[in-house]
């Protein structure tokens, strides 16, 4: 292992570039979880009696069950290029903190598969009968709840990785770790939508967030290298 | 207290004696599971065993 | 001192013969604790006064659901110390817990379901417990899934130590979370139970039935982990020299 010759800043700058530079080639894959946030989050009102009233109480259900199935399908572009060329095995060996190269590849994740759901949830939310003041609200909870999912996402990708089969033994074990996230964002925009203050659920997402950002890295380094092997 | 009534479980039977039933359901099957599993394992490494001394011995 | 003992725990040969002097240890004390409970608790603990003879159940549904997390957090301890220390041994006890935790947590689900239907006159609520119990079913499920997805015994063994670990960290957040949960959505009035002074002839036999089931699950557990350890195993001498003793 050679002996890092720039700072961990640069080299996860340049891992940042590159990993923008690979999705702008293949933006198709990036849009992909979005139209499918968008479809699932349609079935709902096509499903029920499209009365707004009622639509508006389930509203928030909708929209994260959407955002969770939609970050799961998302999860599949996180390590799938890197682990089959061998980028993933350089990035271990490179010499810089594998922790930290991971969390930025799951930012760079975020950027291009949870963004965008931050940006549309309140188009698919006035769909489903939200006021336009529940809209701050619901931004701030998509915001911290597709973080916390994106990194918990991260984790159960990294203990999956090179498995074959489909994407079931995934799902199994990434929703019952982002059920907190499910109920706290769900929650805060239920009250939103009421009109009444939702600081503490916004809070206690933000606490995952953190807890997930600080924790994640941790499991993925050390999943990755085991799935690595 | 005689025999009937305390099947009867004071009318919750219906509730009361499954779930008790379940217990032994699912005591008795970790039992055999955990029995069963040691002894596959035993018996894998008798045969591991074995192949390996035949293997060593030209 | 304690690092000696620990190391000769860790040590599979050791931890065999031991595992399989100790088994009897646990398992007829369990036998006769869990009789005892059993007896005691349908014949002789007098009925509740809320809810007559049907809070009996209870001598089944809080040892498993006590099983249930006390398993969880055996099998992601033993984990931990597997992955930190490269310990076979206790990658082979975290192996073991999880069919045991799993059957015991759905029979709580089961019986506490049962519980349930007279008591709140639906077989399920989204009651915290419930919920969280649930959860942590499939936390389970996902654990022996993994495990059973990877081929290479060594890799299963620490992929699913990070999964345990991960887990745990969790199974407290969902508790709370969805308390909170629970609580904000104004739930029906959970069961209460004729609690503040249980006497003794009721809590007796469900001390009995609590402790007659961790014991239980050791003697259980040293019956498999004796297993998943020889499976571990690549030198040949002690293992031929103990079966042969069996």
């Amino acid at each position: 292992m050679m002996a890092p010759r720039s700072t961990f800043a640069a080299a996860a700058a340049v891992l940042v570039a590159r990993d923008l530079r690979l999705a702008q080639r293949r933006a198709g894959d990036s849009l992909l979880p979005l139209g499918f946030f968008l479809v699932v989050t349609t079935l709902f009102p096509l499903a029920l009696d499209p009365e707004l009233s009622l639509l508006r109480d389930i509203a928030p259900a909708a929209l994260w069950v959407g955002a969770l199935l939609s970050s799961l399908l998302a999860l599949d572009l996180l390590f799938r290029d890197d682990g089959q060329d061998g980028a993933l095995e350089q990035l271990a060996l490179c010499g810089q903190p594998f922790a930290g190269l991971l969390l930025a590849k799951t930012t760079v994740h975020w950027l291009l598969t949870g963004l965008p759901l931050v940006l549309v949830a309140p188009l698919a939310a006035s769909a489903l009968g939200a006021p336009y003041g529940a809209m701050p609200g619901i931004l701030a909870a998509v915001l911290l709840g597709t973080v916390a999912l994106s990194l918990i996402g991260a984790v159960g990708a990294g203990l999956t990785l090179s498995l074959r089969g489909n994407g079931s033994l995934l799902a199994l074990l990434v929703l019952p770790l982002s059920v907190p996230v499910l109920i706290f964002g769900a929650r805060a925009t239920a009250l939103a939508i009421q009109g009444e203050p939702l600081a503490a659920p916004l809070y206690l997402l933000a606490a995952m967030a953190v807890l997930a950002a600080t924790l994640a890295p941790w499991a993925l380094a050390a999943a990755v290298r085991i799935g690595l092997e | 207290m005689n025999l009937t009534s305390f099947f009867a479980m004071g009318g919750y039977a219906v509730y009361v004696w499954p779930c008790y039933a379940l217990a032994a359901l699912v005591v008795g099957l970790n039992i055999v599971w955990a029995r069963r599993s040691l002894r596959a394992a035993r018996r894998d490494a008798r045969r591991r065993i074995a192949m390996s001394k035949s293997a060593a011995t030209p | 001192m304690a690092w000696v003992w620990f190391h000769r725990f860790g040590s599979p040969p050791h931890f065999y013969r031991l595992a399989r002097r100790l088994t009897p240890w646990f398992g007829w004390p369990a036998l006769i604790l869990c009789l005892y409970g059993v007896i005691a608790g349908l014949g002789f603990a007098p009925p509740d006064y809320q809810q007559g003879d049907g809070f009996r159940i209870i001598y089944i549904h809080a040892p498993a659901a006590w099983l249930s997390l006390m398993v969880y957090v055996v099998m992601a301890t033993s984990a931990a110390v597997g992955l930190i220390w490269r310990m076979n041994v206790a990658h082979a006890v975290a192996a073991s817990c999880a069919p045991i935790g799993a059957s015991f947590t759905a029979l709580a689900l089961a019986t506490g379901m049962l519980w349930g239907r007279p008591m709140w006159g639906t077989y399920w609520e989204w009651d915290p417990r419930l919920t969280s119990e649930l959860l942590l079913l499939f936390l389970y499920l996902g654990y022996m899934g993994l495990r059973n997805a990877i081929e290479d015994l060594s890799r299963a063994d620490r992929a699913s130590a990070v999964l345990a670990i991960v887990g745990v960290v969790n199974v407290p957040i969902i508790h709370y979370s969805v308390i909170w949960w629970n609580s904000l959505h104004q739930a029906p009035t959970v069961m209460k139970f004729g609690r503040p002074s249980m006497p003794a002839a009721m809590l007796l036999p469900l001390l009995a039935m609590l402790l007659g089931f961790s014991l239980y699950f050791v003697a259980l557990l040293l019956t498999r982990a004796r297993g998943e350890v020889l499976r571990r195993e690549r030198s040949a001498r002690w293992i031929s020299e103990a079966l042969a003793q069996e």
